[in-house]
């Protein structure tokens, strides 16, 4: 069956070949003032076709993109992205009709002068000069938003979690009481005694660190994640906080946010309420349950064949309902056996 | 070395096989790269199927994969990750940088600066053979067992470097570092067989303020490419001594497979510096090259200079600079320092002044010209117009503030794609419809290449426009699926549009593969200067000869771009809207 598909398609295509020769002994090979007046027109009319597609992208997509950052230093990402965005915005409109008119405008023909215009310093130094402020301008405050983002104090008193990567799963590890985490390696690992983080148990700061499966956060609170891998590469990716860090084996790295809404808030957020619609019309139509808004935590480094299915669910809830949460987990010195 | 002594009898292998002539090389760079091109478009086929329909099954998919890479007709998820890594393996290295450097830097340096041929004959036969050898490689490595390599065209380590993690990271990735291997030391020779070409070998007048901007931008590149590969050789060379001799250079505290691996004190990070200190230069490798080529187009068609001609030489030089100092910019978030992210911020963010300064040169050039709409000269135009596109992202993607946010997802895949991939494959194509005469002897038809570029350009923008969204919508690249998270299901539809522009895409490149080899041997007989351009090459003959030009090689009074001049009056100088470089400057005429 598939043998006569392929040998259908290679008569077809020897068929047309065999056309377009054809075609090719009638037609010429150098644009005439026909093809230049066609082409010019054909060139306004792409010039249609893409602004009419960046204008309906703009407008129509707006209801599947991320809601507003749910976390407090996340904020000025969205604003000097939006100032960003409609900067390369009104300048790619610009540009663009100015490539596609003149091509249309300027079609050549065999009664026209072209001008001889080899050079001028004034507008060169017009387009250098104005990119060259308004990019610093723009990486002045992406440079300030940058070090906000990264620069993590003792004085910020942050709720410490550990986040594990491997292949393909996610686990966290709360510091417990004293705020801090026993040292980890692989070299502790112990699966037999459940120790999969690999955690030094005769580490005093370890005996209250908790390991859970899924990430509580308090809202309000300040909260510096230390991410760590046991196998490869994977990477730490929370889009709705605006967060992302790499797991790398043989280190630790950090990333910190505060986180703005709890999880029922985000639900009750209008655009999240907008997407969940979006979203649900095609799963019902389709027969599957409906979804309810969660935070999410993804895998965005490639990883091995299940990269595609490796998340962990975020709750953020109120910090007296964290606190509750956090004190029904166990310690790691009740769950790991000791040898 | 004059042409006359050129009577020994050629024999089938010294002309075709393992010529010295740099156009024949040349032919045997664009058809190798062809030919590569033609299966990594086809990848790109077969996974854009599976992203629109992954639970769907396809015949296509079940002939053309093996019994373990798919299930009745749907590939299996590390199938799917090594179609995304060879697809970008090449694209990247076998179809944009040996495809196109190999093609123009060979056929073009010679004919523009006015040389018999490459300053070595020799090196430039052999580097055209080991690059044959490392695409063989590289095609048999997609025959190996566990499958081709698969850990992205990055081929991070660890992934890379156990085969417990991954199965193409066994035999395929070994195939894969040996083919790159012998890429990089082709790239090397003949990119210093170019800079050696275009330093010594110019012609009487040709000083290197009358180069063609073609041959400044392919000058640079060899340039940028001399300082960058070794580095991605070094990088190579210690992943195979962590993967065969157990060396820790990249590797340390790894739990795998129920045990401890021995390897301690490595860094994944480090591999990421070397890699990325030839990865993103090689961006501009890719990229000028196609923007010399449209440089040469848009001049010649708009029948007037290249608009800023000094100032596009200095944003070729800048840009070449920068590109050696930005590369940590593809690793803010790997968990280096983040002061060095700010300054790798601010390096990357200043490459958009020359890009600027190029873009705005292009449209100077194309205002108030008498544009010849030629296929090359359409697809020059599109490339402006895909550079702008897929360049104005950068400032966001720059930005390391922002970077956080959409890092690895399909903003950055719709980014780079149109700024480098599209771009520099209109360059490409540009350079074919405009220099197939002095290749073939022949015109290639307009028709069929006028529905290319249309059709082309529509695909495109049709695939990569809206792939920008559901990157800001979070949706990281490199999944299998993405109908495991619900939050991505209104992703889906735009998925299967641009599944279908893809293929559009793919199916127009037919059209331009039958106009090619028809041309070649149908086509209409070329003139000496169909495109009335005023470079060296069209004053050679149009039959090929060794040796380029029958008797002495001209000499050059001006610079390239001498069109449209007029007189006071108003009338053209010399009585037409050319001037060759080889024409002597008139009593009274000002040099440009």
């Amino acid at each position: 069956m598939l043998a006569l598909f392929y040998i259908f398609i290679a008569v077809a295509l020897g068929v047309s070949f065999w056309q377009i020769t054809r075609v090719m002994n009638l037609r010429g090979v150098i644009a005439n003032d026909d093809d230049n007046n066609k082409q010019g027109k054909i060139a306004l009319g792409f010039m249609a076709f893409l602004y009419a597609m960046m204008i309906y992208c703009l407008l129509a997509m707006n209801v599947i993109m991320l809601p507003e950052s749910a976390s407090i230093e996340g904020e000025h990402d969205d604003i000097l992205f939006n100032i960003t965005f409609i900067l390369i915005g009104v300048v790619q409109f610009i540009m663009q009709f100015l490539i596609f008119f003149f091509t249309y405008k300027y079609r050549g023909n065999k009664d026209k002068k072209a001008l001889f215009f080899a050079d001028s310093h004034k507008l060169e130094l017009i387009w250098t000069v104005i990119p060259a402020v308004t990019i610093v301008l723009l990486i002045g405050y992406g440079l300030w938003q940058w070090n906000n983002i990264m620069g993590v104090g003792d004085e910020d008193n942050p709720i410490v979690i550990e986040v594990y990567s491997q292949q393909f799963r996610w686990d966290a590890r709360y510091a417990g009481e004293d705020n801090e985490l026993g040292l980890g390696n692989v070299n502790f690992i112990d699966i037999n005694n459940l120790n999969t983080m690999g955690v030094d148990m005769s580490d005093p700061k370890a005996q209250d660190d908790k390991q859970v499966t899924e990430l509580y956060l308090p809202k309000g609170k300040k909260v510096l994640f230390k991410f760590r891998s046991q196998d490869v590469l994977h990477s730490a990716y929370m889009p709705h906080f605006r967060a992302q860090m790499n797991c790398v084996p043989g280190m630790v790295t950090q990333f910190a946010f505060t986180p703005k809404y709890t999880t029922e808030e985000m639900r009750k957020n209008e655009e999240v309420i907008a997407k969940t619609k979006g979203i649900n019309k095609i799963r019902t139509a389709k027969g599957e349950d409906p979804y309810v808004f969660d935070y999410l935590l993804l895998c965005n480094k490639i990883c091995g064949a299940s990269h595609f299915n490796m998340q962990m669910k975020i709750t953020v809830v109120e910090e007296a309902d964290y606190k509750k949460w956090l004190g029904e987990q166990k310690a790691l010195a009740q769950v790991i056996k000791k040898k | 070395m004059s042409a006359e002594h050129h009577h020994h009898k050629e024999t089938f292998v010294t002309k075709y096989i393992f010529s010295t002539d740099h156009k024949m090389i040349s032919k045997q760079f664009l058809i190798t790269g062809m030919f590569m091109g033609i299966i990594g478009v086809f990848m790109s086929m077969l996974f854009r199927l599976q992203i629109a329909w992954p639970e769907k099954s396809f015949s296509i998919i079940q002939a053309f994969l093996g019994d373990h890479q798919q299930t009745d007709g749907i590939m299996n998820p590390d199938t799917y990750l090594a179609l995304v890594t060879i697809h970008g393996t090449i694209m990247v290295f076998f179809v944009l940088t040996a495809g196109l450097s190999g093609t123009f830097s060979n056929l073009l340096i010679p004919l523009q600066i006015g040389a018999r041929d490459m300053a070595s004959g020799f090196l430039n036969m052999v580097s055209y053979w080991l690059f044959f050898i490392s695409s063989v490689v590289m095609v048999a490595s997609l025959f190996v067992e566990a499958g081709p390599a698969s850990a992205g065209w990055t081929i991070y380590p660890p992934l890379s470097a156990l085969p417990k993690a991954i199965p193409g990271s066994g035999m395929g990735m070994t195939l894969w570092l040996v083919s790159m291997a012998i890429f990089i030391a082709s790239s090397l020779i003949g990119s210093l067989n170019y800079i050696v070409t275009v330093l010594n070998l110019r012609t009487k007048g040709m000083k290197m303020t009358r180069l063609p901007l073609t041959m400044w931008a392919f000058f640079v590149t060899a340039i940028i490419g001399v300082i960058s590969f070794p580095v991605l050789l070094s990088a190579a060379l210690l992943l195979i001594f962590d993967r065969s001799f157990g060396t820790s250079f990249y590797l340390s505290d790894i739990f795998l497979g129920g045990k401890v691996l021995h390897y301690q004190g490595g860094s994944p990070v480090l591999f990421e510096h070397l890699f990325w200190f030839l990865g993103h230069p090689e961006v501009y490798i890719i990229l000028l090259p196609a923007l010399g080529i449209s440089s040469e187009v848009i001049s010649t068609n708009s029948r007037k200079p290249i608009f800023g001609y000094r100032a596009m030489i200095g944003s070729i030089l800048g840009i070449a600079f920068l590109s050696t100092i930005v590369w940590g910019h593809h690793m803010f978030i790997s968990g280096m320092n983040p002061f060095l992210g700010s300054v790798f911020t601010f390096t990357t963010v200043l490459i958009a002044i020359p890009s600027a300064v190029k873009a705005f040169n292009y449209i100077t050039t194309l205002w108030k010209g008498n544009l010849q709409l030629n296929p090359a000269m359409l697809f020059s135009i599109g490339l402006v117009s895909t550079f702008v596109s897929g360049g104005l992202t950068g400032l966001v993607l720059g930005d390391s503030a922002l970077d956080i946010n959409i890092h690895d997802t399909y903003f950055v895949v719709a980014h780079f794609h149109l700024v480098m991939g599209v771009s520099a494959l209109f360059g490409m194509f540009a350079g074919v419809y405009h220099w197939f005469p002095k290749m073939y002897g022949r015109m290639m038809n307009k028709v069929m290449g006028y529905w290319h570029f249309w059709l082309t350009i529509i695909a495109a923008y049709g695939v990569f426009f809206p792939m920008h969204f559901i990157g800001l919508a979070g949706l990281p690249r490199r999944y299998y699926t993405n109908s495991n998270f619900p939050m991505f299901n209104d992703l889906a539809d735009i998925n299967v549009f641009m599944t279908y522009m893809a293929i559009l895409g793919g199916v127009a490149q037919l059209i331009f593969l039958a106009n090619f080899f028809i041309s070649m041997y149908r086509g209409q007989k070329a003139t000496q200067n169909p495109w009335k351009s005023n470079t060296l090459e069209w004053t050679t003959p149009v039959e090929h000869i060794h040796g380029n030009w029958p008797g002495k090689i001209p000499e050059v009074h001006r610079w390239a771009y001498d069109y449209s001049k007029v007189d006071e009056s108003g009338n053209y100088v010399h009585g037409q809207d050319f001037v060759l470089q080889t024409v002597p400057l008139k009593d009274g005429e000002e040099p440009s």
